[in-house]
């Protein structure tokens, strides 16, 4: 992630390369960059950082559906929606508390399993076998089938009178003792966190892969000249020499899931089960359902900060003893 | 040196589930979209009790599927031509020249990844709304609206992979090409841009893949005309039925040309993430 940017020489090499009958010099070389910036600029603005200040100035008004055409006529509301957001006694912060933890625990779970996998599989395909490459192409297409197709499959598949899951354990394994519900009650935190890994750790299994590529042969070598086993070598030359590019991984995947909406929101439509109520989709139901607009941006804010503080806590603790990330 | 047994039956193992695990699904999408409807309303069954391409007819039918996807294929070919050829002018910015306020643009950029897209979708449906109104530019519930939003999601990722990638392109190639007469835009096109093929390429399919399996915006942003098939898709669920077998059919026939263009070029991407994220 560390993008090399230590280059002393500004800007370009001296005008000789200037056309005549332009001004060469100095405005158009200093210029020159902030031009080439603009357009990201422009909409980085308009998409980005002006939905964020209208995002925390609605978070404190009280915006319903009467407001919507008209937002900024809205009676300012104070810290009232954040108060809501985060009186835990009181039904609407008790469900915005409850969905924070099955999203962290979401979270964790899904990450930690896409990872593994990802991993694993890097590892075990990093040596030339027969149908290695073919292997590899089938496992990239969960990462590159659309979200709503496979999700919906899988909606399909956890039906609960002609699904494949319940077909599987009930008919043919008889693990359960009655077809069971996957896409309502606790199942549901099941059925999410299975699609999640499915659609996830391929993307984990790119990353690593790249990351083997860096990985000089000659240490493996060395390591067998000394004796080293496989699985010696994999824990103290794979593991260890992968520590940087899975702080990024671990850092992107985290992100993802817990900002995930498309999974949950195809999977069980607008109003998830309480066992699987992602964040992400509690705060839309809070918003576009129930019309409170004030109180879904004091949540999104509040989602926000505590995404800030994770991500800058992370930060410190993985670039602790490399040289700074010259970003 | 050939590894021991303990290793090779363990990867045996690991990767037959994984196959398992991974093709399931795949298998179900492509044998229920062959199957007639009393076959996906009963019990499953693995194997078809008839083989039928009707699903594969009735999908036109049903919903307006031709029109969604020629809606997804603007939306998603548009955002994708705008974010690389913005992505390749600023990554070159940043990749090439000193100049005050880097360090926060990069800094900014990179830290929109991690905001959730539930942030911006209240603020953007009222600003799109608010400018409708008062300008008369519908962005709300068009196309362009959503070509724009979808635009700033493959943006900042793009323009950090491409600054890695440009980062890795041998500056003395292009400062060659300004003592030789071209321009830094020349330079850009003709040096820097032809050595960056595969970043750029990693980074299309990238954007083009996000757009076009969005469901959260298009499913707010879109009417009728507009609909993408994140949103189209639901329509061939009604009241008294689910036509499984015709989503399934539509939904095998939604992720081919994506798929197929990440196997392709997913050599690509490979390397572009090598080089511009794992560094």
């Amino acid at each position: 992630m560390t993008t090399t940017i230590e280059r002393g020489r500004p800007g370009v090499r001296p005008v000789k390369a200037a056309p005549p009958g332009r001004r060469p010099g100095r405005i158009r070389r200093i210029g020159l960059p902030y031009l080439l910036l603009l357009p990201a600029l422009v909409l980085e603005l308009l998409v980005h950082l002006v939905p964020m200040v209208i995002g925390i100035v609605m978070s404190f008004k009280e915006l319903t559906q009467f407001y919507i055409r008209d937002w900024g006529t809205a009676p300012w509301a104070g810290l009232d929606n954040y108060k809501l957001s985060v009186d835990f006694n009181a039904p609407v912060g008790e469900a915005l508390l409850d969905s924070f933890l099955v999203t962290v625990a979401f979270t964790l779970l899904s990450v930690g399993l896409c990872w593994l996998i990802g991993t694993a599989a890097a590892i075990f395909m990093q040596d030339t076998f027969r149908g290695r490459g073919l292997l590899r192409a089938l496992f990239l297409v969960p990462y590159a089938l659309p979200v709503y197709a496979a999700v919906i499959t899988w909606v399909f598949m956890f039906q609960h009178d002609n699904g494949l899951v319940n077909h599987v354990l009930h008919d043919q394994l008889g693990i359960t003792d009655k077809p069971s519900f996957w896409l309502i009650g606790d199942n549901s935190f099941w059925a999410l966190l299975t699609v999640s890994v499915w659609k996830g750790w391929p993307f984990a299994f790119l990353i690593v892969m790249a990351g083997l590529q860096n990985i000089p042969r000659e240490l493996y070598e060395a390591a067998a000249l000394d004796g080293a086993g496989i699985w010696q070598q994999i824990r103290r030359i794979t593991l260890p020499s992968l520590s940087p590019v899975n702080q990024v991984l671990v850092l992107v995947l985290f992100l993802w899931t817990f900002n995930d909406f498309n999974t949950p929101y195809v999977l069980f439509g607008k109003a998830a089960p309480e066992a699987a109520d992602l964040i992400s989709v509690h705060i839309y139901q809070a918003s576009f359902v129930t019309w409170n607009f004030g109180a879904g941006s004091a949540m999104s804010v509040l989602l926000l900060l505590f995404l800030l503080a994770v991500t800058g806590v992370y930060l410190a603790l993985t670039s602790r003893g490399r040289r700074p990330a010259d970003a | 040196m050939a590894p021991p047994r303990s290793f090779l039956w363990t990867r045996r193992l690991f990767l037959t589930l994984l196959t398992g695990f991974v093709l399931i699904p795949v298998y179900v999408m492509v044998s229920s979209s062959l199957k007639p409807l009393a076959d996906v309303t009963g019990k499953f069954r693995w194997l078809p009790s008839e083989l039928t391409i009707r699903p594969y007819i009735d999908i036109w039918s049903t919903v307006p599927l031709a029109r969604y996807f020629v809606n997804s294929l603007i939306v998603a070919g548009a955002a994708t031509v705008c974010s690389v050829v913005i992505a390749v002018f600023s990554a070159y910015a940043v990749s090439r020249y000193n100049f005050r306020g880097k360090r926060v643009f990069t800094v900014t950029v990179l830290s929109t990844q991690m905001f959730p897209g539930i942030l911006f979708l209240l603020p953007l449906f009222l600003l799109y709304v608010n400018i409708g109104n008062a300008t008369g530019i519908a962005l709300f519930g068009s196309r362009g609206g959503l070509i724009l939003t979808y635009l700033t999601f493959s943006l900042p990722f793009s323009i950090w992979m491409l600054i890695g990638y440009f980062d890795s392109v041998p500056r003395d190639l292009d400062e060659a090409a300004l003592v030789d007469g071209c321009g830094p835009l020349g330079a850009l096109f003709r040096v820097v841009v032809p050595a960056a093929i595969p970043g750029i390429v990693a980074v299309a399919v990238y954007a083009f893949m996000t757009a076009w399996g969005e469901v959260l915006f298009a499913s707010v942003m879109t009417n009728e005309t507009t609909r993408t098939l994140a949103v189209g898709l639901q329509g061939y669920s009604t009241l008294n039925d689910v036509y499984w077998n015709q989503i399934m059919a539509a939904s095998l026939v939604v992720s081919v040309p994506v798929v197929a263009g990440f196997l392709l070029l997913q050599r690509y991407l490979v390397a572009g993430l090598t080089a511009g994220a794992v560094k």
